[in-house]
């Protein structure tokens, strides 16, 4: 990747980050780990793939995002919010009465969400049926969806992957976030669907492996993507909960708690360090 | 009473499809294998680019519908009852109702006059379960021409819609000529001052027929038919009870949370009087001819007549 490029998008994803640490902060709630996990490939695809306009966020040739993982909303409004879709300060209100921000997505009033998600399993299936529509009707949009590696153990999940290889839909790309951990433990000990990337494979999807944490990986996993023709495509990044601040990293009991006045202190003051350097 | 033509409703749900199909060109068939149950097989045929079956999946086909309907189409997700509302509840809630997207479900098979398949596919909950949801438009047709004004009304409404459609063929009571249908507008078909029938579905023309035969020993009989269960029609409830003072409500589906239950919230409210309900009681059916079933949990005119003249003696 262009070292420039990667620089902004570096910088931006950083930004991303403190803004999920402030909303999380400001809600007292909410799901940190799994939102910093997918802070790089939101920013990949906000800032450098999708065809979105702020401006006018329900044009109908605009490519659509899905958050399957709806939890981690607190990722996918700071990439909006970046992105110019609403204010940067308004990610503060996440989670409070009166604020269009919702505990997990909601397209009814959140600019730019183009699906309400929050039970696990159901996005990916809204994601096919806007695939499918395109293809209905001769449209040239693209679907993105991200799930959960633990969101993978719903079964819906697999009637839309198979859904989706049957119908050919190589407008639809889903990523999954495989940082490793669920709720009650890691997904290996749980109730693990590991191997992801043959379950996919055996269901009819082209399949592909990043590093999530890496834009020259992100790049190329969504290069190789554009070339897959007749059937979907699913991206399996290997990712780091938590990522970026150092204290959440790896560490399940940081899946849906919200930092104390002291944690979000040093979440930030890491996260500025990072800021400066990267913009040193 | 005349001898009526028969026929399932859905029956009509399909014919109805694969007539509109060229009038609205946005209009697609979502199935879950059951294209030939539910009837959408003759808007398959007519319009195939336009039918997508999603097989044995029906969580799954909940959601390719609300995809479809969030680029502007309207899709008809069509199974039996009680695996679209049934199984597929919570996508229904989630992935339709809560982003209010104009999805319209067509649930086939509906109550106890399934028949012969037995308990498992006898739904009796659907109404209760599809009437909790904010903003679900809930429709029950009485018959074939009601069936298919419901279809081109659920189609013109924009929001979420259930239709529930029956397997038994039943009697065509209305005049297509003539039938105008309004969701959430109830119908008056016999006027009575001594007590209200308020019934839905296929238990409407039984209402009627109870209707004849208690107006032969003297009782004076009102009977509604409420097509919309959500929005129910307030205002034809409230009237119906402060001028007869009595209600006997008759629906195809449990005595808890359907018709009688949605009759009740608004006459409790507004003019409390007594109301009785007939239908399926807490109870589980069984296998058997729909004909049967239907006589032996009292889903019938002679059950009505007998219940209408309980009520009046304990009036």
């Amino acid at each position: 990747m262009d070292e420039l490029l990667k620089k902004q998008l570096q910088i931006t994803a950083c930004k991303v980050r403190m803004g999920i640490i402030e909303g999380v902060y400001n809600a007292k709630s909410g799901h940190p780990g799994g939102s910093l996990s997918i802070a790089d490939t939101l920013t990949y695809l906000y800032f450098n793939k999708m065809h979105v306009y702020p401006e006018n966020p329900k044009l109908p040739d605009r490519d659509r995002f899905v958050l399957s993982k709806g939890h981690t909303a607190p990722a996918l409004y700071s990439v909006l919010a970046h992105r110019g879709f609403f204010p940067v300060d308004e990610l503060k209100t996440l989670r409070h009465i009166g604020a269009r921000l919702q505990g997990h997505p909601d397209m009814k009033h959140i600019p730019g969400v183009d699906m309400s998600t929050g039970s696990l399993g159901q996005g990916i299936s809204a994601a096919c049926g806007m695939a499918l529509s395109a293809k209905l009707s001769g449209e040239n949009y693209k679907v993105y969806a991200i799930l959960g590696d633990g969101e993978i153990e719903e079964g819906q999940v697999w009637e839309a992957a198979m859904f989706a290889a049957h119908n050919k839909l190589d407008n639809l790309l889903a990523i999954v976030d495989n940082n490793g951990l669920q709720i009650d433990g890691k997904i290996s000990d749980v109730c693990s669907p590991y191997p992801i990337d043959e379950k996919f494979k055996a269901f009819g999807w082209h399949v592909i492996t990043m590093d999530a944490h890496d834009f020259d990986s992100i790049e190329k996993a969504f290069n190789e993507a554009e070339t897959v023709v007749n059937q979907p495509c699913v991206i399996i990044q290997k990712s780091t909960k938590g990522k970026g601040v150092s204290f959440m990293e790896n560490q399940v009991s940081w899946h849906g708690t919200a930092p104390n006045a002291e944690q979000y202190a040093q979440a930030m003051s890491e996260l500025k360090a990072q800021l400066a350097e990267l913009e040193g | 009473m005349a001898d009526l033509v028969k026929k399932a409703t859905r029956e009509s749900y399909g014919e109805a499809l694969a007539d509109l199909g060229d009038k609205y060109e946005n209009l697609y068939v979502l199935d879950a294998d059951l294209a030939g149950a539910t009837k959408t097989g003759v808007f398959k045929k007519k319009f195939p680019d336009r039918h997508i079956d999603c097989g044995i999946a029906e969580a799954n086909m909940m959601g390719i519908a609300a995809g479809l309907a969030t680029t502007g189409k309207v899709p008809f997700a069509s199974s039996f009852a009680m695996f679209a509302a049934g199984r597929a509840f919570e996508i229904v809630r989630n992935s339709i109702g809560y982003p209010h997207l104009n999805v319209k479900i067509g649930a086939t098979h509906a109550g106890i006059s399934v028949g012969e398949d037995g308990a498992s596919h006898q739904c009796n909950e659907d109404i209760a379960l599809m009437r909790t949801i904010p903003g679900m438009t809930v429709i029950n047709p009485a018959d074939d021409v009601e069936a298919r004004a419901a279809v081109e009304a659920a189609i013109l409404h924009d929001g979420p819609v259930y239709i529930r459609f029956g397997r038994l063929a039943v009697p065509i009571f209305h005049d297509k000529e003539t039938y105008k249908f309004e969701i959430g507008k109830g119908e008056q078909l016999v006027d009575g001052t001594d007590v209200t029938v308020i019934a839905t579905g296929l238990m409407v023309y039984e209402a009627i027929k109870a209707a004849e035969a208690l107006k032969a020993e003297g009782i004076s009989t009102r009977v509604i038919n409420i097509h919309t269960i959500k929005p129910i029609d307030r205002e034809l409830v409230i009237k119906a009870a402060k001028e007869t003072g009595l209600i006997v409500t008759a629906e195809e589906h449990s005595v808890i949370g359907g018709l009688g239950s949605a009759v009740s919230d608004v006459v409790t409210e507004a003019c409390p009087v007594k109301v009785v309900k007939i239908g399926v009681q807490d109870v589980f059916g069984h296998s058997g001819p729909a004909a049967d079933l239907l006589k032996e949990f009292g889903l019938c005119s002679e059950n009505i007549v007998a219940t209408v003249k309980k009520a009046l003696a304990e009036k």
